[in-house]
C-alpha cells in the first residue's frame, strides 16, 4: 500500500485509459505520455497497461508500507527514497517504510510511476484512468490517500538495469498531418503553422494544449458539422489559435482540425511546459 | 463516401448525412474489423480510430465494401424518456418562439427523435428532430452546474444532461431516468441512431 503524503499541482492514476468508448462520449483517457508509462512499467516487469501515478510537474511525497520495486520515468525528477538520490528511467527498490520523494522536473512536465504489480484501484469501464474532462475514474490524489498494489507473484524477472533516455529538446519539433480538415483554411494556413514558432500558454491541461502564435485564417465561413476527433488533433476554433487534443479530449469538436500530429509526437506534445516554445513540421 | 486522414491512426469518413453515417456505424460495428479501436459517429462523417500498427490503406480500402443494414436502428421502438415539464427555462423558450409554455412543451413531447451523436459529457446524447418552432440560441452565459436529469434545447437538438455539468442549453424539463450508470453495460442509455421519445408527467 502507498500512502500519499504530498502532491505536486496535480498527480492522478493513469494506465492506458478507456478506448472502445468514444462513440458513448467517453474520452479515451490514460496517460499522456503513453510511452513513459509504458516504459516505467516494462522496468518493473509489469505488462504496459498497469496503472501507474501521473504527476504534473513532480513535487510529491509517497510513504510506502510495504516493501515494492518502483520505475520513475517522464519528465526528469530528482528522485530520493529515504534521502539517498536515484536514477530515474531504472527500477529501485523501494524498504517498507521508506519515503519516496520526487522533486521539480528542470525540464518537461509529466512525470510516471510504475510500481511492480500496478496501482490496484478500482476499473471504470475497464480502466482505473482518472478522467478530468468527465469526472470517471478516481480523484486526483490528496494527501492521506492509500493505493493499494496489485500482485506481483505472477511477474516475470525485471531484466533492465536502466533505460537510455535522450534529454527533452528545449524547443521540441511536433510531426503533423494534415487534415482532416486543411481545406476549411487558407491555402497558406499550413505554412504559417510550420514557419513560425508557437508558444504553449498557461491554461493547458490534459484535455489540450492551447497555443498562441500566428492565427491561422479560415478560407470558409459557416459552422463544420460535429465529428468524432482523434488525440493530437489541432482544433482550430474561431481565434484561429489551435489547440492540441490531449489524453482527456472531448470525443467530438464543432471546430475544423486543420493537422493531427503523428502517434509518434503525442509524448512531446504531454511534456510541453507553459511558457515554452513549439515548432510544428509537416 | 470520401475517407480523410485524420493523422497517422484514423480516417474521417464522410457521409450523405446523419441517416448514412448511422448505417455505416452500425456496418462497422457489426464486421469488427481488425485494428479499429474506435468507431464514432458524428452529424455526416464516421471517425473510424485504428490502432497505430494497423494498416490505415487497406482499412480505407475495406469501408466502401461494408454491407450497410437498411435501418440503423434495426427497427427497435423509441427508447421513451418520462420527462416533467418544470424547467427554469420554459417561459424564456416560449417568448423567444412567440409560443405559450404549453405549445412548447406540446411540440417537444410530441415529436419522434434520433441520436445523432454523442459527445460532451458520457452519455450526453445531441438529438435530432426537434421542431424548427424551438430552435432557440443557447443561453448567453451558461450556467455553472444544470442538474443530471435536466431536458434542454438549443439549436436543432434537445437532449438531457446525464450527470450534473455546466451547461449553456434552455431548460425545459426533468426526467429521472437514469441516461448514464457505469455499472451497467453499455453505461449509456443512448446510442447513436436510437430513436427517442420524451413522454410527458405531471410528476416524478
Amino acid at each position: 500500500m502507498i500512502e500519499v503524503v504530498r502532491t505536486g499541482p496535480l498527480a492522478t492514476v493513469q494506465d492506458l485509459g478507456r478506448p472502445g468508448h468514444a462513440h458513448l462520449g467517453v474520452p479515451r483517457s490514460g496517460a499522456a505520455d503513453e510511452k513513459a508509462l509504458r516504459l516505467a512499467n516494462r522496468l518493473v516487469a509489469n505488462p504496459e497497461d498497469a496503472a501507474g501515478v501521473e504527476f504534473t510537474l513532480g513535487g510529491s511525497v509517497l510513504r510506502f508500507h510495504a516493501r515494492a520495486w518502483i520505475a520513475v520515468t517522464g519528465a526528469p525528477v530528482p528522485l530520493r527514497i529515504d534521502g539517498r538520490a536515484f536514477a530515474t528511467n531504472a527500477p529501485c527498490h523501494v524498504r517498507s517504510g521508506a519515503v519516496v520523494e520526487l522533486g521539480t522536473p528542470p525540464a518537461g512536465l509529466r512525470t510516471y510511476l510504475a510500481v511492480r504489480g500496478g496501482i490496484a484501484v478500482g476499473e471504470v469501464l475497464g480502466s482505473r484512468s482518472t478522467d478530468l474532462l468527465s469526472g470517471l475514474g478516481p480523484a486526483p490524489l490528496t494527501p492521506g490517500d492509500r493505493l493499494p498494489v496489485g500482485p506481483v507473484q505472477d511477474l516475470g524477472d525485471m531484466t533492465v538495469d536502466i533505460a537510455p533516455a535522450p534529454p527533452l529538446p528545449e524547443t521540441p519539433v511536433l510531426r503533423v498531418l494534415p487534415g482532416p480538415r486543411d481545406d476549411w483554411f487558407r491555402p497558406d494556413a499550413l505554412t504559417v503553422l510550420t514557419s513560425n514558432p508557437y508558444t504553449v500558454t498557461q491554461d493547458s491541461n490534459r484535455v489540450g494544449v492551447r497555443l498562441d502564435g500566428p492565427p491561422l485564417a479560415r478560407r470558409r465561413e459557416g459552422e463544420l458539422s460535429s465529428e468524432g476527433m482523434v488525440i493530437g488533433s489541432l482544433q482550430v476554433p474561431p481565434s484561429g489559435l489551435p489547440i492540441i487534443f490531449l489524453a482527456d479530449h472531448p470525443t467530438t469538436g464543432g471546430y475544423p482540425v486543420i493537422a493531427v500530429l503523428t502517434t509518434a509526437s503525442l509524448s512531446d506534445a504531454a511534456q510541453l511546459r507553459p511558457g515554452q516554445e513549439i515548432r510544428f513540421l509537416l | 463516401m470520401r475517407i480523410r486522414r485524420a493523422g497517422d491512426a484514423a480516417l474521417l469518413v464522410e457521409t450523405d448525412g446523419l441517416d448514412a453515417a448511422h448505417r455505416l456505424d452500425a456496418a462497422l460495428r457489426e464486421a469488427d474489423l481488425p485494428g479499429v479501436v474506435d468507431v464514432v459517429p458524428g452529424e455526416r462523417t464516421v471517425l473510424v480510430v485504428a490502432d497505430p500498427s494497423a494498416d490505415l490503406d487497406r482499412l480505407a480500402a475495406q469501408l466502401p465494401g461494408l454491407p450497410l443494414p437498411e435501418d440503423a436502428g434495426g427497427g427497435a421502438p423509441p427508447a421513451e424518456i418520462p420527462v416533467v415539464y418544470d424547467g427554469a427555462d420554459l417561459d424564456e423558450v416560449a417568448r423567444l418562439t412567440g409560443l405559450s409554455r404549453e405549445e412548447v412543451v406540446v411540440k417537444h413531447s410530441a415529436a419522434t427523435y434520433t441520436v445523432a451523436y454523442l459527445g460532451f459529457s458520457p452519455g450526453f446524447g445531441y438529438l435530432t428532430g426537434l421542431d424548427p418552432a424551438l430552435h432557440v440560441a443557447r443561453r448567453e452565459s451558461p450556467r455553472t452546474a444544470v442538474p443530471e436529469g435536466s431536458v434542454a434545447i438549443a439549436g436543432p437538438y434537445t437532449a438531457v444532461y446525464p450527470s450534473r455539468s455546466p451547461g449553456g442549453w434552455r431548460l425545459l424539463g426533468r426526467s429521472g431516468l437514469a441516461l448514464w450508470d457505469v455499472t451497467r453495460d453499455p453505461p449509456s442509455l443512448l446510442r447513436p441512431g436510437m430513436r427517442v421519445r420524451f413522454l410527458r408527467e405531471e410528476s416524478l
